[in-house]
């Protein structure tokens, strides 16, 4: 998706017609809209440990799994499902760092990722099998898979997985060695160094190799990639489909791994749904997805507060999260009608 | 038939672009006649219909319905004056069933049927599975249960076998019969000779004939639609176009093969075609382009194709040029290194065909979409030229293009052949084909045959209709 | 013996009652997609549908609720109208962003509605509405006839719908614009007209399907209450052929699903809920997979262009 214009600009309009959203809305539903935006300011970026200990972190997976929105949507292929292999991710990562017990630590952690990886890799490809295999279109079918995943996390925190004194429908905590460093007097992890080397990588992968180059052909024109490239659209959605569950995965790797050390119901906040925004408003770049994680972060983290401050319940963000994906999707649509008629004019300049 | 005239058309004039398609042409229908408009491709046939169907409005010229001034506007403005007008493309949707459809064209306020229309058609059977004749013959059911009176045809026997040209031609000749008057586009000359009353002839957008058609020879039709005399004593050699599932049995070596058919390298040939006989099919099995599926047995590189629809096909249009030049080519070693792509090779590269070709963009970073059309397809051809083809495969090239630009195009594919490439160019355009063929091929409802080394366009011509000639 | 009987008639008046605001739904995207339309917002009309009717129903009554869900819906549908068909944004991407915008704003309205904790809603509900001499047919009559009034209105609606689609023109030009948008406008069909109005009707369904999740199901709202029911609908309407009988018998097979749970709970067998909590997902995926693969159903041509 290459941006006609200033992409900044429409990433500007995109959020503020956000926030007027978000505003209206509060307006509506009866709450003091300046006391709430208040409140999210410092929720999210109004002192160090907000941003740091709040934002960032929440911040991480949103990267990691905007990343994986990423490498779908530019393939063509919409993954809806990042909340599903988010949790796959979990399970697996729980699981595995339960038993980890007298690891080095290096080892423990890369196990502990390398499981999410696969398990996020492992529920796509069911998706994947359903497409390629019985043309099931693969948006319904994450999506449908978004509830399983949930269903399953229900299951292993009050069967397999829960806690030794079989009370609370969480799973017992992970093995110390398998739980990420954090920085010093907060709560930020080390994983956000990796999601930092995924976006570095992707952007690579996607801008310098030979598969970020058919990735791109199909996503933009799957007719001419095939006819004119010989590049088979299905092959490359389909890996890039895996791709995508697979960051997915490891996003809910690292959440268990350096957040909540443990499995439950709602470890993900629709952490799956705001990727789509936070990769959409990133015009699906993944360096710019770095910028938008954090923001969306920030939104994530000011919701609490303003929860807590204001008494707003902290889903309301979703309201403006909504409105900045539909403000991207008409100022595409809008970038769209004007190569349009450029190319329009030019052909019956030429004609 | 001395009736007074149902549908007249005076001197219509309408240009699309620099392109004048027609020049002052005339067209009169009268009630109970069959009236054939006959012309080659581009000599203004389907324009002037599209004028009297209301889908163009002319810029000069009059139209008169039962003698009276009108002004059409579109195709609802000539509906209401009883004029009904049959595509060459189905306007039927196939998922839908013939009673359905009926009654889609047909409107709330419905028309009574006549069920002698439907003789032989399966009301609640989809429209997808009637074999072509009869989904053809749906389209002019349609037109007559809106209450057409006066009924235009265009080309509506183009993709039929002969045995349903003739059942169509009989459901017309009834209509007119009946007392309605019916327009026939058509190309092919016994048609015009066996149904017709009336033929009126264009060339160039101007009318060169118009007359009964009874007084009127094959030579003296041809000769008003191409201005030269008739030729005679053909010999033809011909090949069946294998099945398309046994394609390609092109080898990717010195020659190409089609039927008993041999292309050498460094020949140019020429593909003529009335569209819809197969030419399509043709060059796509030969580009090993056909379905979705996996690329056919073919050495990678071997053949390059240059697709008729540049914006879908040819190119992408929101990657930038330099994108564009590389794609299918991405594993070329001058800038893969590895799975690594040298984006500073590929815009050398870019960069030197820009110059090359001559092809006009800001530079190689340009998303195609800002190209022109010319300069698209110099896109398209100097990817396809630079990937060290043994065969290229282009269908209808120029289309869409100015003079100079198609200069440039035939130039290209000229210097191709000399280095030694076999080209197979197709152009639904005749005289393109003669200009640039060696030897000229020519597909008929799926029948390849060769035509005659040095045959003239009249030679190839009656080879594109069908048309056999008494030694 | 009797005891059989007891737990087959639960467990068949369960499946009708949970299969009902999934077959209202469905209907309703039924028709959307016909006319070429995906809504993915269908979930939030849902879901806007059942916050509406328990503020309406605690106001004024469940009728009111009822009206107050069909206006919810129709404003959700209007909204995904505006930017999907009207300015021709990519549907599943605007369907998925009105999903979650309404989860949103269902959540701030329902706590400044009720407060944070939303104790005890009290909301009057429909009562069953007994068929008389119907519900007489042993077994089965009481399970199928003692229903709440949406659901006969459910029921209604399936034969409604095949004829407004199959008998009647509009049907026609509804369908001809969801196979070949360009044919139906050659054909004189106001195609965008169509679909928006096609989409209004599916919102408006919706919206219905969440009252009655409410109204006559649950008894008071929660926040993501439908929990993905309207992308269930989906999957039945993919299931069910495009066709409103399939879609009913699709509907009460999902419905069966989730009562399973209950059943087998009355005979005494345990098993893991949240088998039954993922069990209609899994049968929605592996249908998907049976229907769409087999080349018997075929989507609309021109679905989601």
């Amino acid at each position: 998706m290459r941006a006609e214009r200033s992409p900044l600009l429409t990433a500007g309009a995109a959020i503020v017609a956000g926030f007027g959203a978000l505003l209206l809305g509060l307006l509506i539903a009866g709450y003091d809209p300046l006391l709430a935006v208040g409140a999210l300011w410092r929720g999210a970026f109004g002192s160090r440990d907000a941003l740091i200990s709040a934002t960032l972190v929440r911040a991480v997976p949103l990267i990691v799994l905007g990343l994986a929105v990423a490498v779908a949507f530019r393939a063509g292929a919409l993954n809806i499902g990042g909340e599903g292999q988010f949790y796959a991710g979990a399970i697996a990562a729980t699981w595995m760092g339960m038993h980890l017990g007298g690891w080095p630590a290096p080892f423990a952690i890369t196990a502990v990722w390398l499981v999410a990886t696969v398990a996020g890799a492992g529920w796509i490809a069911f998706a994947v099998l359903l497409k390629l295999r019985f043309g099931v279109l693969e948006v319904i079918s994450t999506l449908l898979l978004n509830f399983v995943a949930e269903a399953a996390v229900s299951y292993a925190v009050t069967g397999p997985l829960q806690e030794a004194q079989r009370v609370y429908p969480q799973s017992e905590p992970i093995a110390e060695v398998a739980r990420l460093p954090l920085l010093p007097g907060s709560r930020l992890h080390s994983g956000i160094l990796l999601a930092l080397v995924l976006a570095a990588l992707l952007w690579l992968i996607l801008t310098r190799t030979v598969w970020g180059f058919r990735l791109r052909a199909v996503g933009l024109g799957p007719r001419a990639a095939w006819v004119s490239g010989r590049i088979s659209p299905q092959r490359v959605t389909g890996f890039a489909l895996l791709w995508s569950g697979a960051l997915a995965g490891l996003a809910g790797g690292l959440e268990v791994s350096g957040v909540s050390y443990s499995l439950y119901q709602n470890l993900s906040p629709g952490y799956g749904f705001t990727a789509i925004a936070v990769a959409l408003l990133a015009r699906l770049h993944p360096l710019a997805i770095v910028a938008t994680g954090v923001l969306f972060g920030g939104l994530e983290a000011g919701a609490q507060g303003m929860q807590r401050e204001a008494g707003v319940p902290a889903v309301t963000v979703a309201a403006a999260e909504a409105v900045i994906i539909i403000t991207v999707l008409l100022a595409d649509v809008l970038a769209r009608r004007q190569v349009r008629s450029r190319v329009d004019t030019l052909e019956r300049e030429s004609a | 038939m001395s009736e007074a005239p149902v549908l007249e058309l005076h001197g219509i004039t309408k240009s699309f672009g620099s392109v004048q398609a027609l020049r002052g042409a005339d067209l009169v229908l009268t009630a109970g006649e069959v009236h054939a408009l006959l012309g080659e491709n581009g000599a203004g046939k389907s324009t002037l219909l599209h004028v009297a169907d209301g889908m163009l409005v002319p810029e000069g010229g009059q139209i008169r319905v039962h003698g009276r001034e009108v002004v059409l506007r579109s195709p609802r403005d000539a509906r209401a004056h009883g004029i009904g007008m049959v595509h060459q493309h189905f306007t039927s949707i196939g998922t839908l069933t013939v009673a359905e459809n009926i009654a889609l064209a047909v409107g709330r306020r419905g028309c009574r049927p006549d069920s002698g229309l439907l003789e032989r058609m399966d009301l609640h059977a989809p429209v997808e599975s009637l074999s072509v004749g009869l989904r053809q013959r749906l389209e002019i059911v349609k037109a007559l249960f809106t209450g057409a009176k006066i009924l235009l045809l265009d080309e509506p026997s183009a993709a039929l076998a002969p045995g349903e040209v003739a059942e169509l031609l009989a459901l017309v000749r009834r209509f007119a019969s009946e007392g309605g008057a019916v327009a026939l586009v058509t190309h092919k000359l016994p048609e015009v000779l066996s149904a017709a009353d009336r033929v009126t002839v264009l060339r160039n957008g101007k009318v060169t004939l118009s007359a009964p058609v009874e007084g009127q020879s094959r030579d003296s039709l041809a000769l008003a639609m191409l201005g030269t005399p008739a030729s005679r004593n053909v010999e033809t050699s011909e090949a069946s176009a294998p099945p398309p599932s046994e394609l390609p049995t092109l080898r990717p070596s010195e020659v190409c093969r089609l039927g008993h058919i041999v292309i050498h390298a460094g020949e140019m040939v020429g593909v003529a075609a009335v569209e819809g006989n197969g030419e399509r099919e043709l060059l796509r099995s030969l580009a090993g382009v056909t379905g979705g599926g996996p690329v056919p047995a073919l050495e990678e590189g071997s053949v390059a194709f240059v697709p008729e629809d540049r914006s879908t096909e040819g190119l992408i249009p929101a990657m930038s040029v330099a994108e564009n030049l590389v794609l299918g080519l991405e594993r070329d070693p001058r800038w893969a290194r590895g799975p690594r792509l040298d984006w500073s090779a590929v815009r050398r590269h870019a960069s030197r065909l820009i110059e090359g070709y001559g092809i006009l963009a800001s530079g190689p970073e340009a998303a195609a979409a800002t190209l022109s059309g010319g300069n698209q397809q110099k896109v398209v051809l100097a990817r396809a030229l630079e990937g060290r083809p043994r065969v290229l495969v282009a269908e209808n090239p120029t289309r869409g293009l100015d003079l100079r630009a198609t200069a440039y195009v035939h130039e290209q594919l000229r210097g191709a052949a000399r280095a030694g490439v076999s080209v197979i160019v197709y152009s639904s355009d005749l005289d393109e084909v003669l200009e640039l063929g060696d030897r000229i091929l020519v597909v008929h409802q799926g029948q390849v045959s060769e035509a005659p080394r040095g045959a003239d366009r009249q030679v190839v011509g009656d080879l594109m209709l069908g048309i056999q000639r008494a030694r | 013996m009797n005891d059989v009987a007891v737990i087959l008639a639960g467990f068949v008046a369960a499946t009708v009652r949970i299969s009902t605001p999934l077959l209202l739904a469905a209907t309703g995207e039924l028709v959307a997609e016909r006319a070429g339309v995906i809504n993915l917002g269908v979930e939030g009309a849902m879901l806007a549908g059942a916050l509406a009717s328990a503020m309406g129903a605690a106001t004024a009554g469940p009728w009111a609720g009822v009206l107050a869900a069909v206006g919810a819906g129709l404003l959700v549908a209007a909204c995904f109208s505006a930017v999907a068909i009207a300015a021709r944004a990519d549907q599943i991407i605007t369907g998925t962003a009105i999903t979650l915008g309404t989860i949103g704003l269902t959540g701030a309205i329902y706590r400044s509605a009720f407060g944070a904790a939303g104790p005890g809603l009290s909301i009057p509900t429909f009562a069953a509405l007994p068929v008389p001499g119907l519900r007489q047919i042993p077994l089965l009559g009481p399970a199928l006839f003692e229903q709440s009034a949406l659901t006969y209105l459910g029921w209604i609606l399936v034969p409604l719908a095949s004829w407004f689609l199959f008998r009647s023109w509009w049907g026609l030009a509804l369908r001809a614009s969801g196979e070949s948008a360009e044919a139906a406008r050659a054909n004189g069909v106001p195609v965008r007209r169509l679909q928006i109005l096609a989409t209004l009707c599916g919102g408006a369904l919706a919206g219905l399907g969440g009252a009655t999740l409410v109204l006559a199901q649950v008894g008071t709202f929660a926040e993501k209450m439908t929990a993905g029911r309207g992308f269930i609908a989906i999957a039945i309407v993919v299931l069910g052929r495009w066709h409103p009988r399939g879609v009913l018998a699709a509907a009460l097979l999902f419905g069966a699903a989730s009562a399973l749970q209950f059943a087998l709970q009355a005979m005494g067998l345990s098993a893991p809920y949240q088998l039954f909590l993922g069990l209609p997902y899994l049968i929605a995926l592996l249908a998907l997979a049976g229907a769409v693969g087999k080349g018997r159903a075929r989507a609309p041509a021109g679905l989601g262009r």
